[in-house]
């Protein structure tokens, strides 16, 4: 008598579980997901990644969610050298067009969030830059990412559209390391994105590029071709292009993908 | 007489030690695109970074042996209190990541840090992103190289020999110079050379304290991390350069020298 | 002119407490077992060690005085030293070894190696000029110390166990050349030995040392028929005994008492030498009035006489021919009587 009471309790489960299957929500789909998500990701995606991974976790209990944060092209290395990623997240379409080349991708990829970039200085502004082209004032520190690094090749771009001609004093390996040497007062100024100014807060400032010399950088997210966990692998892609995904992303100041 | 053979339990663990440090050379080695090798070698940036970084290992050298070597005779010869703590927090380099050792290279050094806010605001002098911040870097992480065999080569020593070359009439500077130096000077060629090839090849320290810019702070190590990017095979080259010029110099380095015991 | 220095101190276990005085006239060896201090007398004088009282002083001069505080480092002294192990520095040929002391003190490149080949040509190893010490024999390097001692000319030559380090065969030789040196040296010399041959062969004088501490002095004739400690009296073979003396007697620390024709009165040193001591199986009868009971501890040839140490009484070395050793029927262990005359008793005062 009690096994029928259990049994008919557990269809009735089955068959509400069952009705979310198509959604693409966080709600749990008909099998659990389980194992374990490496994403590698750009390092411009730290925080908010981190975020998007905690929500998708917390609606998933079976799934660990790794990350792995880096300029773009040394991610791109890492995979085609065997690293095990199950997605990859791209600050820009010349990345993901090579890991496409290579075959190490599998399925297509979508845009999922653009960036703009933005200059950022020490809390305040003290030097008082109001443009890209104060970056060439003589006395000022100016760092930038490597021209491989998706952020310094578009902070090159930007720079020509502006007129502006400025020497580096450093070749960074990532946006969050140009932002740390802002941060430590070592350079007066960089350009980063601006959700990477969002995301220090008060540690720095940030004086905004106007959008007709600015560049828009999209990012789009796929699926990698070793996959261990292809299941729960897109499953994350698809809440990261859902719109509770977006919304997130949107929160960390990424522009919407279209 | 039987002569006897190596036991196998050393034999073992020693082969399995030894190919972990044959078979990534064996791999560079095969990997590296020999076609390609003189165009990546003789590009100018790659000559520009191998510049680059011999000028910045050889002054870190230099700078390690003008206050590495009084530091190794005020270890070995004068007893204070607090001279194992220092020595300790001296040697401490050689442990540290290099990036955290870059890190406190900031705090102390950089435009704000505890001295170098001073003289950047008195001096207006910096060191972030300048070639004696590399120079810098690669001193802090390879000293303490220099600072142990010279100490060890101090202890080592048979004193007497000061005696009596103060009994002959030298004074104290003439027994360091004519007596001393001589005498360390295997352990002292050592130290040198294991700074150098340890300064030769730093990277986090270089690129977190420095930073890295073509021409100015970009060693060989950070120009080889960039090229893995964008020309792999360049960077496999480059490697297999820097990994032959400092085999080539240790194996230089006869064993009679290393026997600083 | 000489040398004068008295000086005290404490090194580990040893504690010095030693006045000497050496002339310009004489050779003065240190003699002493090991352990004595010695050495570190020597050392003492040349300023490398630190003496909690006293003073050095050279021709007048005042070379270290802890009373008024002054030190004159070793490199400012004129002192030529020749080490144990001659300590010849590895690293510079034989000639440029020999030049050091004058290089160090400023004299010219070519004047210096000038000098140097006058005194290897002296010490007769002008040809090895350009070898390196590991190169040469013991005794080639023994004279290579001395060279490279005497060629800035010293006013103070010391010399510490200078044959030590020497097989016995080449020792004999490098000895006799030694003497030559010394001899015509015009400073003031002090050797430290801990062998007796040595030190009657090379010195004129002898000062001998126990335990930190000053045991006697004299010419070698002088130390070696008046002994006035139990190393000296070993070192010359002779049996040494303490006791007061009282008209013809002498009373021992023990109460023993010892007939001696010469005791008069006071502390004395009464000196049996072995052969003076007859063995006996049975108490023997007749004159001898000095007879003691005693146990053959320990029986020893060496060539042609028999050495024997017996215990009792009053312990002595008796030495016998083997053949009267033979006819005694003794082995180690046997009870014995000792006799001695005392007219063979030499007394003289402690």
């Amino acid at each position: 008598m009690r096994n029928r009471v259990v049994l008919m309790v557990f269809a009735v489960l089955m068959a509400a579980c069952g009705s979310g299957a198509g959604n693409a929500s966080t709600s749990p789909s008909a099998t659990p997901l389980s194992g374990t998500v490496s994403v590698f990701a750009a390092a411009s995606l730290t925080d908010a990644f981190n975020a998007l991974g905690t929500s998708f976790q917390g609606a998933n209990s079976g799934v660990t969610m790794k990350f792995n944060f880096a300029g773009t092209p040394t991610l791109v290395t890492q995979i085609e050298q065997g690293a095990p990623a199950d997605v990859f997240a791209s600050a820009d379409t010349t990345n993901m067009d090579k890991l496409k080349g290579d075959g190490f991708t599998s399925g297509i990829s979508q845009v999922f969030a653009r960036n703009k970039l933005e200059i950022v200085v020490a809390p305040g502004n003290p030097k008082g830059i109001t443009g890209l082209a104060d970056l060439a004032k003589a006395g000022l520190i100016y760092i930038t990412e490597a021209p491989t690094v998706p952020a310094g090749k578009y902070a090159l771009q930007a720079l020509k559209t502006a007129g502006v001609t400025v020497t580096p004093k450093s070749l960074e390996t990532d946006v969050k390391s140009v932002v740390s040497k802002i941060e430590l007062g070592e350079a007066d100024a960089g350009i980063v994105y601006t959700t990477d100014v969002t995301a220090a807060g008060s540690k720095v400032s940030g004086v905004p590029i106007p959008d007709a010399d600015n560049v828009i950088a999209t990012y789009p997210i796929v699926a990698v071709k070793a996959t261990v966990n292809a299941v729960a692998a897109n499953a994350f892609i698809s809440y990261v292009l859902s719109a509770p995904g977006q919304a997130k992303l949107q929160s960390f100041g990424f522009l919407s993908a279209s | 007489m039987r002569r006897e053979g190596v036991p196998i339990i050393v034999v073992v663990p020693a082969a399995i030690g030894a190919a972990f440090f044959i078979v990534p050379l064996v791999g560079l080695i095969v990997r590296s695109p020999w076609g390609d090798a003189v165009k990546a070698l003789t590009a100018p940036e790659t000559l520009e970074a191998l510049k680059l970084s011999l000028i910045a290992s050889l002054s870190a050298t230099a700078v390690a042996l003008l206050l590495g070597v009084p530091m190794a005779w005020v270890y070995a010869r004068v007893a204070f209190p607090g001279r194992n703590l220092l020595r300790a927090l001296t040697t401490l380099p050689m442990v540290l990541p290099p990036v955290v050792g870059g890190i406190a290279l900031l705090l102390a050094f950089g435009r704000r840090g505890l001295l170098g806010a001073w003289l950047a605001s008195t001096l207006g002098i910096t060191f972030p992103f300048t070639t004696v911040g590399v120079v810098m870097a690669e001193t802090f992480v390879a000293m303490p190289f220099l600072i142990l065999t010279v100490e060890a080569g101090l202890r080592s020593m048979d004193r007497r020999y000061e005696e009596a070359a103060r009994a002959l009439g030298a004074s104290r500077w003439s027994v360091f110079t004519r007596v001393t130096l001589p005498l360390i000077g295997p352990s002292l060629f050592a130290g040198s050379v294991l700074c150098w090839a340890r300064a030769l090849g730093e990277f986090g320290a270089t690129i977190t304290f420095a930073g890295n810019f073509p021409g100015v702070t970009q060693t060989m190590p950070l120009a080889v991390y960039l090229l893995l990017e964008t020309n792999q095979e360049a960077s496999f080259i480059l490697s297999l350069v820097l990994l032959l010029i400092s085999l080539i110099v240790l194996v230089g380095l006869r064993d009679r020298w290393l026997r600083f015991a | 002119m000489s040398l004068d220095a008295s000086i005290r101190l404490t090194l580990g276990p040893l504690e010095l407490d030693m006045a000497i005085t050496v002339d310009e006239g004489e050779v003065v060896a240190l003699l002493g077992p090991n352990g004595a201090g010695k050495t570190t007398l020597l050392r003492a004088v040349a300023g490398l060690v630190p003496f909690s009282s006293g003073y050095v002083r050279l021709d007048g001069k005042v070379l270290e005085d802890t009373a008024t505080h002054e030190y004159v480092p070793t490199e400012r002294r004129s002192i030529g030293f020749v080490f144990q192990d001659y300590l010849l520095f590895p690293h510079l040929n034989v000639l440029d070894n020999v030049a050091f002391g004058l290089r160090s003190r400023g004299v010219s490149r070519q004047d210096a190696s000038r000098k140097a080949v006058y005194w290897l040509d002296r010490v007769g190893l002008k040809s090895y000029a350009g070898s390196k010490p590991a190169e040469l024999s013991g005794g080639q390097r023994q004279r290579v110390a001395l060279a490279r001692a005497l060629a800035p000319d010293p006013r103070l030559l010391l010399l510490d166990e200078p044959l030590a380090a020497l097989d016995v065969t080449t020792r004999a030789e490098v000895r006799r050349d030694l003497k030559r040196h010394l001899d015509s040296f015009e400073g003031i010399r002090l050797v430290v030995t801990h062998d007796p041959l040595e030190a009657v062969a090379l010195a004129d004088r002898l000062v001998v040392m126990e335990n930190g501490h000053l045991v006697q002095t004299g010419t070698a004739a002088e130390v070696t028929e008046h002994p006035r400690s139990q190393y000296v009296a070993d070192l010359v073979g002779v049996n040494l005994l303490r006791g007061n003396a009282d008209h013809g007697s002498v009373r021992l620390a023990g109460g023993q008492v010892v007939a001696a024709a010469g005791a008069e009165l006071g502390e004395v040193f009464a000196v049996v030498h072995p052969r003076a001591v007859a063995i006996h199986r049975t108490h023997p009868e007749g004159s001898p009035r000095n007879v003691w009971s005693g146990r053959a501890t320990n029986i020893e040839l060496l060539g042609n006489r028999v050495r024997v140490r017996i215990d009792g009484e009053v312990p002595l070395v008796a030495e016998v021919t083997p053949a009267a050793l033979k006819e005694l029927n003794l082995v180690e262990g046997g009870e014995v009587w000792l006799s001695f005359k005392s007219t063979d008793v030499s007394v003289y005062p402690a």
